[in-house]
């Protein structure tokens, strides 16, 4: 009974992790590109990664996880940093009010009646990657204390809330003001960006996940450091011409 | 331009927008940062700091020219 219940609250919290992770990313760009396609997106990426647990099942561990997290990696990090800078432009231009809605629709939101394909990689890239994770975690825990039954349970569990409290928050999510938003997705990519590329490279973080956090805290007081010079500059205060 | 050769560019164009976007310098000096971190590595170097400081670096970089073009 007990190596059941530890079996069960070890596989749900290590799952919960990545599952925070995953819904951080679904959630910050279905508010800032649209939800449409990043839910389908989502979706997609439960698929593939259905289809991938019931083929691979127990051998699910000989996938490349390393090479997996680099790429990934590499392609949100270069991504993020494009919205990082966008984002500490538009608020040091226009303040935390951000520019009005119609103006950053028009310029970042997806108004065609297609797929927005940039929405629907991110979202994808992270559901598939995280929930590998949270699967290795499954068939690690699970295949170790001969109870994956268990396992499954609490990396489902793990999904299912923290899924559940992303799509709870989403409305509060969606009031941001939008540049502040880019901001703070453009953070939040660059650092699981940098964090999964150094670990996909086979390099350990000095704090484990907890590096994510630390890496978050730089990133912020970058940007917040940028957005402050970038005003000085639009103000005239140091050599750079005025906006 | 007709669909497969369509697709084919708008295929590609994506990929540019989402990986080079307005300033290539910044994609390139992660590829080179993520190079640099792997030899530094093979070499027993730890060098996980090397891409944080190149962000930082690189969004200083991007920013003060991007104010200085507009």
């Amino acid at each position: 009974m007990s190596v059941v219940v530890a079996v069960l609250l070890t596989t749900f919290l290590a799952s919960a992790v990545e599952a925070i992770e995953m819904v951080t990313i679904v959630v910050g760009v279905g508010a800032t590109r649209g939800w449409r396609s990043t839910l389908i997106g989502a979706a997609s990426g439960f698929a593939v990664l259905a289809v991938v647990v019931v083929v691979a099942g127990a051998a699910l561990q000989a996938v490349p996880i390393g090479a997996l997290r680099l790429i990934v990696g590499a392609l949100l990090l270069v991504f993020g940093l494009q919205w990082f800078r966008k984002g500490i432009m538009r608020v040091a231009a226009r303040g935390l009010a951000g520019m009005s809605e119609m103006e950053f629709d028009a310029a970042e939101r997806w108004q065609k009646p297609g797929l927005d394909w940039t929405a629907f990689v991110l979202s994808f890239k992270g559901v598939v990657l995280e929930g590998l994770e949270v699967a290795f975690i499954v068939v690690s825990f699970g295949a170790n204390a001969n109870q994956l039954g268990v396992a499954a349970i609490g990396g489902i569990a793990a999904v299912v809330i923290v899924g559940g409290v992303g799509l709870a928050v989403h409305h509060v999510v969606n009031r941001i003001p939008r540049s502040l938003l880019q901001l703070v997705v453009g953070v939040m990519l660059t650092t699981f960006g940098t964090f999964w590329a150094i670990e996909g490279l086979g390099i350990s973080w000095p704090a484990s996940d907890g590096a994510i956090l630390i890496l978050l805290v730089l990133y912020a007081a970058t940007g917040a450091i940028y957005i402050t010079l970038e005003r000085r500059r639009q103000l005239g205060f140091s050599s750079g011409k005025a906006a | 331009m007709t669909p497969p050769l369509s697709w084919i560019v708008g295929f590609g164009r994506f990929w540019y927008h989402f990986i080079i976007g307005d300033d290539w310098t910044m994609a390139v000096a992660v590829a080179i940062g993520l190079v640099v971190t792997a030899v530094l590595n093979a070499r027993g170097i730890l060098a996980w700091w090397l891409i944080p400081l190149i962000v930082i670096a690189m969004l200083g970089i991007s920013l003060r020219r991007a104010s200085q073009h507009r």
